[in-house]
């Protein structure tokens, strides 16, 4: 094999292939960018989709400014910086704004947005008003949720557990739920969107299997949203009517169950976590594979692994209550699906190693954060299946385990899964490239602060630090100012990024239409893109992975007559096949070079 | 390509393994053990961070190798080698982390169970275990046949409630009805081993303190006091809010649900003194509500209880100064404050911050 390689490689690259295919589909260059559109109602996916990255970005840098207030009071053991009642407060708004104001949307709403539509050669999502109508609920839902704080934030916890909630401050209460319910709302909306989409819009020629696979992580994120998001909002409701009406859903005293609340709450918060994952996931395989200039490993592995994920998704929830109401057969059957959705997530990692594997990897910030976003999600996610084991949930549950498991997964995942993103996808959404040498320190910098703040938080849980408290026993503080040292340093991580942005977005590096040399449709047009994205409907020239098949030399004539499905992309030099196909050999062994998603 | 030899692989994966096994035992991540439970988590912990290491070590050894080995020669704009999979390995890599999950869901299972986690004869002995307990209270014989019927959680609540002590600073909430067919509800920890007898401890939970009641006796007391090598029953149940009953050495948590009766059994197995924390978050105090587990000799604990009885036969005027309801906030948590190191100032001054905020 290996003297055949370079032989292969004086042929035209995969890359240019594609290009040259989708000249006529490449969009004009769009007129003078009015950058007024990005603050107003615009039903252009692209403007939705930067509007929502800007706006979650926004929203994030409050949720971390809450996290080092809490952080600063965890630095010493008394309660020495806020009020206990403000403290509370703190990390309750905290995981409200990451969870439902920044990773979410920003993974879903954002990229989803941006990337849907131009991946799969579309000219816009299906819904462009309700596109535009799911952004525009969550700047009030943020503002609303953040204006709490005068008139006593929420203080029980982003799960809100009564009576607990019940109890506290009402305005605050009623303000968190208030938000959550819109922002669902928002999520639900965006969810039918994608979905339709999805399924309706793809070019001719593009079928399921064919489609990058940020589009089958979008599918299931979408289906898990529509499906969970309503019972959360049931519980919101409920939640309030106890709260305003004195209704007894779920406090005690008038006969109520709290533990109803904490099922109809994880019902939703439990895939919910993959709602935030799923499409970061995707997004990563895309990284991994354009980076490494090799196919993605296991396609169709990968796409039925995120459906296997979602499935198994929404029967997990009750892993978070093995302490509370649960009964023992129930325990352990919530501990055997939680410890299934390992394989599927195994998978995935062991696919994207296999991808890395022998590539030629571009070392930059993309893959970085990429590589970065691996090596941190296996942790949290050997933790993940370690709180799965009842017994042991039993010890470590609501203690700083939980806090460093769920940070690993929903930080050194989802997080620099989005800025792997961001680096990867800003020449396309902006037209400029980032500064690399700052991408470069922003990684380092936000890796060791990452795993300084919550490395150690593993051990402070075991040893018996419980968590949301203000105040903790001495013997951990040694530990905990270690904690705040890094929550500090990735604090400042962020900075290098934010200045970096806003300096390339204008002064930065033009960006040619595919700096990457990607296959997937959204580099087969401008950079930006104009309004519609395409002038014509592109054509799939080769599948969104066939790196390192540069050798055209087996072209095809498929008659348009003969075409099965992808007739736009049939003719004299057709490089997709006719069925039965004759270049392609019966047994997949002879195959091997050849796409497999064709 | 740039795999390496067999030879260095296969020395790379004994390393790899001995390394897991050494860290998996050689971790120290774990407090001092002091109940016969929490050998056996500790063991099941040991085998988790023992496969998690290995994982662990195989996936950064891989990125960290590709990131030094795979990396492009400048200039070098040419593609990787198109492989787009391996279906044996695929397949390799499916079966072994469902082996290995299948692996240790069995083993937890079975140190859940060994734990007394899920006997599924547990519903039907606690009703023999109540009737036994309570034939040693004189006067509540009657009130056990009369509940036999009665879901389990109702029954419990009665049984528990049946010494006056108990149901004296107990909240009086409705008990929620539990499943009828599918089994207890409200949940359990530990099984209840017939024949052996029980040290039976019940417990409110409340913002921001723990109460303990010694059944058969008029003890209330903030700390839990039990006995060495004997099996203890520790009666749950909250007042107001959701609290939950750790103990980090124990290695054993249990939610305290108002309107709900648990039970946690454990076998202390060490004496010494161990924190007792509140672990599910309660309101502004929640950090505060720690108490600590003495274990201590049978005939000490029995000393112990008999001087708090002496101290609460001048009158019930102790075990109603133990109540919250009855001190003002800042000296009911007066001694929780001193562990934290806070200063009776302080905490006034909180206070009063906390009544000017709300």
């Amino acid at each position: 094999m290996n003297d055949r390689e370079p032989l292969t490689f004086l042929m035209t690259q995969a890359a240019e292939y594609q290009e040259q295919a989708n000249l006529v589909a490449r969009g004009s260059e769009p007129d003078k960018n009015d950058w007024r559109k990005y603050f107003g109602f615009s039903t252009d996916h692209k403007v939705i989709g930067i509007q929502y990255l800007v706006t979650t970005f926004i929203f994030y840098l409050m949720g971390g400014v809450l996290a080092t207030l809490v952080r600063t009071e965890l630095a010493t053991p008394a309660s020495d910086f806020v009020s206990r009642e403000v403290y509370n407060s703190l990390f309750t708004v905290h995981a409200t704004v990451m969870i439902f104001l920044w990773i979410v949307p920003a993974g879903t709403g954002g990229f989803g947005n941006y990337l849907i539509p131009l991946m799969i050669g579309a000219r816009d999502m299906a819904f462009p008003r309700l596109n535009a109508i799911a952004f525009w609920i969550i700047p009030p839902a943020g503002i609303l949720l953040m204006s709490s704080f005068f008139v006593g934030a929420p203080g029980s916890g982003w799960t809100s557990y009564p009576p607990l909630s019940l109890m506290n401050g009402k305005a605050g209460e009623l303000i968190w739920i208030l938000s959550v319910l819109l922002l669902g709302t928002s999520s639900i909306l965006a969810a039918v969107n994608f979905i339709v989409t999805i399924f309706k819009m793809r070019i001719p020629g593009m079928g399921l299997n064919q489609m990058p696979l940020f589009c089958w992580a979008m599918l299931a994120t979408s289906f898990l949203a529509l499906v969970a998001t309503p019972v959360l909002a049931g519980a919101m409701i409920l939640l309030s009517f106890d709260l305003i009406v004195g209704t007894n859903f779920f406090n005690p005293t008038g006969g109520g169950d709290p533990i109803v609340y904490q099922h109809m709450f994880w019902f939703y918060s439990h895939p919910a976590v993959y709602i935030m994952i799923l499409p970061v996931f995707g997004m990563i395989s895309e990284i991994v594979s354009v980076h490494s200039r090799k196919p993605i490993f296991g396609y169709k592995a990968i796409a039925y692994s995120s459906v296997a994920i979602c499935g198994l998704g929404l029967i997990v929830w009750a892993h978070h209550m093995f302490t509370s109401g649960t009964p023992p057969w129930l325990r352990m059957f919530f501990m055997i699906t939680s410890m299934i959705i390992a394989v599927p997530t195994g998978i995935k990692v062991f696919s994207w190693l296999a991808t890395i594997w022998g590539g030629k990897l571009r070392l930059e910030s993309p893959l970085l954060f990429a590589m970065g976003f691996i090596s941190l999600f296996v942790i949290g996610g050997i933790s993940g299946v370690m709180v799965a084991s009842v017994p042991w949930d039993i010890h470590v549950h609501d203690t700083y385990f939980i806090v460093a498991h769920l940070h690993y997964v929903l930080f050194g995942g989802s997080v620099f899964g989005l800025y792997a993103a961001f680096y990867h996808w800003f020449p396309k959404m902006t037209g400029r490239m980032l500064n690399e040498t700052w991408g470069k320190i922003h990684f380092a910098l936000s890796y060791v602060g990452f795993n300084l703040a919550f490395m150690p938080m593993h051990k402070l849980g075991i040893e018996g630090m419980n968590r949301r408290i203000a105040e903790y026993d001495p013997k951990f503080a040694a530990l905990n100012l270690l904690c705040t040292i890094g929550a500090y340093l990735l604090a400042v991580s962020t900075l290098p990024f934010l200045v970096n942005v806003c300096w390339s977005w204008v002064y930065g590096e033009k960006a040619s239409d595919n700096p990457w040399r990607g296959l997937t449709l959204e580099w087969m047009t401008t950079s930006p893109p104009p309004v519609e994205n395409f002038d014509a409907d592109p054509v799939l020239a080769t599948g969104p992975y066939d790196y390192g098949m540069g050798s055209r030399a087996t072209e095809v004539n498929v008659a348009f007559s003969d075409a099965s499905d992808p007739v736009l992309s049939a003719g004299p030099s057709s490089t997709l096949r006719a069925k039965p196909d004759p270049a392609v050999a019966a047994s997949p062994s002879d195959r091997v070079g050849e796409s497999h998603n064709r | 390509m740039n795999i390496p030899s067999q030879i260095t692989t296969l020395l790379a994966g004994i390393a790899l393994t001995l390394v897991s096994f050494w860290y998996g035992q050689n971790h120290d991540l774990l407090p001092i053990s002091a109940s016969v439970e929490s050998i056996r988590v500790d063991s099941l912990f040991n085998l988790m961070m023992t496969i998690g290491t290995g994982i662990f070590l195989l996936v950064m050894g891989i990125l960290v190798y590709s990131a030094f080995k795979f990396r492009r020669e400048p200039g070098d704009e040419s593609d990787g080698p198109p492989v787009h999979g391996n279906i044996p390995l695929e397949i390799l890599w499916t079966a072994i982390p469902a082996i290995m999950v299948l692996g240790i869901s069995i083993y937890s299972f079975d140190i859940y169970n060994e734990n007394g986690g899920a006997d599924p004869m547990d519903h039907s002995m606690a009703h023999g275990k109540a009737h036994q307990q309570m034939a040693s209270m004189p006067g509540s014989a009657m009130a056990g046949t009369l509940v036999a019927q009665a879901d389990p959680n109702q029954q419990k609540a009665e049984v528990v409630n049946s010494d006056p002590t108990t149901a004296a600073i107990r909240e009086d909430l409705p008990q929620k009805k539990d499943a009828p067919t599918l089994g207890v509800v409200s949940p359990k920890i530990g099984g209840a081993e017939p024949g052996a007898p029980e040290f039976v401890v019940n417990v409110a939970g409340m913002q921001y303190a723990w109460l303990f009641t010694y059944p058969g006796t008029d003890v209330v007391t903030g700390e839990l006091h039990v006995p060495i090598n004997q099996k203890v029953l520790v009666n749950i149940t909250a007042n107001d809010v959701i609290h939950a009953f750790w103990v980090p050495q124990f290695r054993l948590k249990q939610d305290a649900i108002p309107g709900r009766q648990t039970e946690v059994r454990f076998t202390p197995n060490r004496l010494g003194e161990y924190p007792l924390v509140c672990a599910e978050l309660c309101g502004a105090y929640h950090g505060a509500m720690n108490t600590k587990v003495v274990v201590e000799s049978a005939e000490d604990v029995q000393k112990w209880l008999q001087s708090q009885q002496v101290a609460s036969a001048e009158g019930l005027s102790k075990a109603v100064a133990t109540t919250p309801a009855n001190m003002t906030e800042t000296e009911y948590l007066a001694p929780y404050a001193k562990e934290v190191g806070i200063s009776a100032d302080t905490l006034k001054q909180l206070h009063s911050e906390h009544h000017s905020m709300s």
